[in-house]
């Protein structure tokens, strides 16, 4: 089997109905995707396909072969192309917002987060706290950083539109 | 911590001229990766190791658990030894090379493990200052220090042209003198995490994403949910033909442990859910709504904490007293634990986000029937824990698994083992009496308490070795009902406080620490009386805390955010009409050293029951804030937890075992509900102590009393949800 991941093509010997997480955890030993919960609850496991955040814990890798996978190390890339850059940034803005606020405390749940608000701002460019609040709302942080979250999101929007 | 591992002390104790500062290979013993000594403590090199890039290593024996001691603690080394940030790092946490400063709880890091390593580095600078003035000829006295370079009299010289001076093993004395904090550059200052940059690109290793070579995938099979701690339920039968369709996995049993094993994970995955066991039940919980008079008839093994002056003596002006009832609560961490063992060498060597990876290096070595000294437990950050935890039960467990199957093996907790087998913090009972004289002083203070104590075996030990199980309900690591939470930071002449510790052992879940361990109870009843009291004498609430505060310091943090949050008196409670009514409550918390207050507007929704929090401001007095940016951190960070905690969280079980097993039956704050939060740092001179407790137990009596405000009802259980509020505003 084949899967597009981060714009390159991996060859995956694995059983189709292999939770996507684990082929790109395991197969593939990407870093971001990270196991949370397994019931697509918490957002732990989020990456993009096609640009849409979904849970890769409950998500066959067969029902991916189609798509193009982006995950946390891609993300940069993701956002190169979407904006016609010239070449990758080392960081998404959204992921230098959350080093500026110093957001993380584990950081454990930030692929979820970071996946989720990339995939919101590329939707939507200038939300609103009520926006913020309603698309970050299916991924948990136990740490309690979400104020923290919130503005980085914000930070990132107005670094975005520049 | 993983990403910033510079040099392990072998390879430094190898490398050409890259030399530890008084480390003699005999004296660590350290002969390959084989058995050997302890490093001793009172030699400076077992805690600092300078490079010859002029680079320090320091072994650190806290880990970093998301709270940002991985980098404060550096700050203090760089601040006492004049080195710049990016000269100082920190080993990986490892039984074999790291100090034992015992486990990382109860905000000891800065406080207790910081003085240490403040100390070692103080005096390295001191050997290497009297170094200086010898080469330099030039006094101690006239020489300064800028990122690891001495100057004097027009010369200079660099702290790694000293190491090759013949140096010897340099003790450490405590006599170096210390930086004063007029003098600090480093220290108080907002520096930003070492961890965070790799954290956020994807490029950080979390213990759940370690592989070693020839590894294994493991899962446990368990219940749902734990059963009474010391009665776990019992295996009658397994059927090894339900997985008979799952090639390559292996079924291991050990007493009542159940686990399986398989080269690839979602096979370890698949067969840890369909593999059909029948477990023995026994019916000897109480149920979640049978808990609280189970305890409060116990028979229970009492002790006078505190008595001063005669509360039985005192004839108060105004008496107010109640009971209250928290409930057990779930660390619950977002990645659930994981750890890898590997059996294969000479030495076990364990890899887990641990607390504490000397006392599990013992309990390893208990379980394999080995020394101590021939298992080697090393720290890998996992996700956020907040106290003990599955991470010793998943390593244990992966122990268990890699001696059955002679591999490398990787056992990962599933979301239901997490939530369902935790250490509990402790369900609690408090009953309280304070009375006031008719100017509004404090003048008695009662407080009772019921809860069990810790529970020393993890789920493993108890499942596979079907040995009794112990309980710490006395003693250091217990935590009692105590005077520093219990009416401390109030100037009370009359004082009793007693702890009725119940059997632990005689049907109840599994118990330990829980960030701010039973603070939250505590707070939660004291502090709504505090409140009574205050609107029996009349008094605005923080005026009454104003009068009665204990000393300049719990004043200092109730003025903070009483300003921040622009308190105006309110001195009895102006319930609104309508559905949705307002609400603001004050209280002051702590756990044992710093000094915590908050202030909370809440809404309540009558119709529903709904609370939502909206602003919480939160104030901490942790004497010097060594990364204020860190401290305000924590601060946000124990506001939404303490919101969540008192909003939302209850473990759930009957009579056999807990139900809580996900995000859905033990929800957590979610994003959409999060309040703002305004933290405050008071601003002090005085030592730094710990900083990551003490403002949770205000918040969530701050909430508790910002309902009263709102409805004029007092909620006596929490946390308070929608059916418990409607029950509240019915009486």
């Amino acid at each position: 089997m084949q899967i597009k991941v981060n714009m390159r093509i991996h060859a995956v010997d694995v059983d189709p109905d292999t939770p996507l997480l684990y082929v790109l955890a395991d197969d593939l030993q990407l870093k971001g995707p990270r196991f949370g919960c397994g019931l697509a609850q918490c957002g732990s496991c989020s990456v993009l396909l096609d640009g849409q955040e979904i849970r890769s814990c409950v998500t066959p890798v067969s029902s991916v072969a189609n798509g193009h996978i982006v995950t946390l190390e891609g993300l940069p890339q993701f956002y190169a192309r979407a904006k016609k850059l010239p070449e990758a940034p080392a960081l998404h803005p959204v992921q230098q917002a959350f080093i500026d606020e110093q957001a993380p405390q584990c950081g454990y749940c930030y692929n979820g987060i970071t996946v989720k608000a990339c995939e919101l701002l590329s939707q939507n460019p200038r939300p609103t706290d009520q926006d913020i609040r309603e698309a970050m709302d299916g991924h948990l942080c136990r740490c309690g950083t979400y104020p923290r979250i919130m503005k980085a999101i914000k930070r990132a929007a107005v670094e975005m539109q520049k | 911590m993983t990403a910033h591992v510079r040099l392990s002390r072998r390879s430094i104790l190898k490398g050409t001229g890259a030399l530890v500062v008084s480390v003699a290979a005999v004296n660590l013993g350290l002969t390959g990766d084989g058995l050997g000594a302890a490093p001793d403590p009172k030699t400076l090199g077992s805690w600092i190791a300078l490079h010859n890039d002029g680079t320090v290593t320091v072994y650190l024996g806290k880990v970093e658990l998301g709270q940002g001691n991985g980098t404060t603690l550096l700050q203090l080394v760089a601040e006492e030894l004049d080195l710049d940030m990016s000269q100082v790092s920190a080993a990986q946490v490892d039984t074999r090379r790291s100090m034992n400063q015992g486990a990382t709880v109860s905000s000891s890091s800065i406080q207790q493990a910081g003085g240490q390593i403040r100390m070692a580095a103080a005096e390295m600078r001191q050997e290497l200052l009297r170094r200086a003035a010898q080469r330099l000829t030039v006094p101690v006295d006239k020489l300064a220090v800028t990122r690891g370079r001495i100057e004097g009299g027009g010369k200079a010289v660099s702290y790694q042209a000293l190491i090759d001076e013949g140096l010897t093993t340099i003790p450490v004395t405590n006599k170096a003198p210390l930086k004063a904090p007029v003098n600090y550059r480093v220290v108080g200052q907002r520096i930003s995490r070492v961890d965070i940059p790799a954290k956020v690109s994807g490029a950080y290793t979390y213990m759940q994403q370690v592989r070693v070579s020839g590894m294994l995938h493991g899962r446990v099979v368990r219940p749902g949910g734990q059963s009474a701690y010391g009665r776990a339920a019992r295996v009658l039968a397994v059927d090894e033909s339900s997985i008979a369709d799952l090639k390559n996995v292996r079924i291991v049993r050990l007493g009542n442990f159940v686990g399986v094993v398989a080269p690839r994970q979602w096979d370890a995955v698949r067969a840890a859910e369909q593999l059909r066991v029948k477990w023995d039940f026994q019916e000897v919980l109480s149920g979640t709504s049978g808990l609280y008079s189970k305890m409060r008839s116990a028979r229970t093994d009492d002790t006078v904490m505190l008595a001063e002056g005669d509360v039985a003596k005192v004839s108060a002006a105004h008496v107010v007293s109640g009971r209250f009832h928290g409930p057990y609560q779930a660390h619950a961490p977002f990645g659930p634990s994981c750890a890898i063992a590997d059996l294969t060498g000479e030495v076990a060597i364990v890899q887990c986000s641990s607390q504490d990876v000397f006392a599990l290096r013992d309990r390893v070595a208990a379980l394999l029937k080995r020394e101590p000294q021939s298992v080697r437990v090393q720290y890998v950050e996992g996700a956020g824990c907040f106290g003990h935890s599955c991470y010793d039960d998943a390593a244990l467990a992966a122990v268990i698994l890699a001696q059955e199957v002679g591999k490398p093996v990787r056992v990962q907790f599933s979301r239901a083992n997490e939530i369902g087998w935790d250490n509990y913090g402790p369900a609690h009972v408090g009953e309280v009496t304070i009375g006031a004289d008719k100017d509004g002083r404090l003048v008695s203070y009662e407080y009772h308490g019921w809860h069990h104590g810790w529970h020393i075996e993890e789920s493993t030990e108890e499942l596979a070795l079907d040995k009794p199980v112990r309980e710490l309900n006395k003693g250091p690591g217990s935590l009692f009902v105590n005077k520093f939470v219990t009416g401390g930071m109030y100037a009370i002449p009359n004082r009793l406080l007693v702890n009725h510790a119940i059997p632990g052992l005689e049907g109840y879940l599994k118990g330990a620490n829980l960030r701010a361990p039973m603070d939250l109870h505590y707070t939660f009843s004291s502090e709504q009386l505090i409140d009574q009291l205050a609107a029996a004498v009349g008094l605005d609430p923080v005026e009454f805390r104003r009068r009665n505060a204990a000393n300049e310091r719990w004043l200092g943090v109730l003025e903070a955010v009483a300003k921040a949050a622009n308190w105006r008196s309110r001195a009895s409670a102006r319930p609104e009409s309508g559905d949705v009514v307002k609400g603001r409550g004050a209280a002051l918390g702590t756990h044992r050293a710093s000094m915590g207050a908050a202030v909370a507007d809440i809404e309540v929704n009558r119709k529903t029951g709904e609370i939502v929090v909206k602003h919480v401001y939160a104030a901490m007095d942790c004497g010097i804030a060594v990364n204020p940016d860190i401290v305000e951190s924590q601060i946000v960070g124990m506001a939404i937890q303490a919101t969540s905690r008192m909003l939302l969280e209850e473990v759930q079980f009957s009579k056999s075992e807990v139900t809580s097993a996900d995000w859905a039956t033990y929800p957590i704050l979610r994003f959409g509900q999060h309040p703002e939060v305004t933290p405050i740092i008071v601003k002090r001179n005085d030592p730094p102590i710990g900083a990551g407790e003490e403002v949770l137990p205000a918040v969530g009596a701050a909430i508790a009393n910002a309902f009263a405000d709102a409805t004029g009802k007092r909620m006596t259980e929490y946390p308070l949800t929608p059916t418990r509020v409607l029950a509240t505003l019915r009486t």
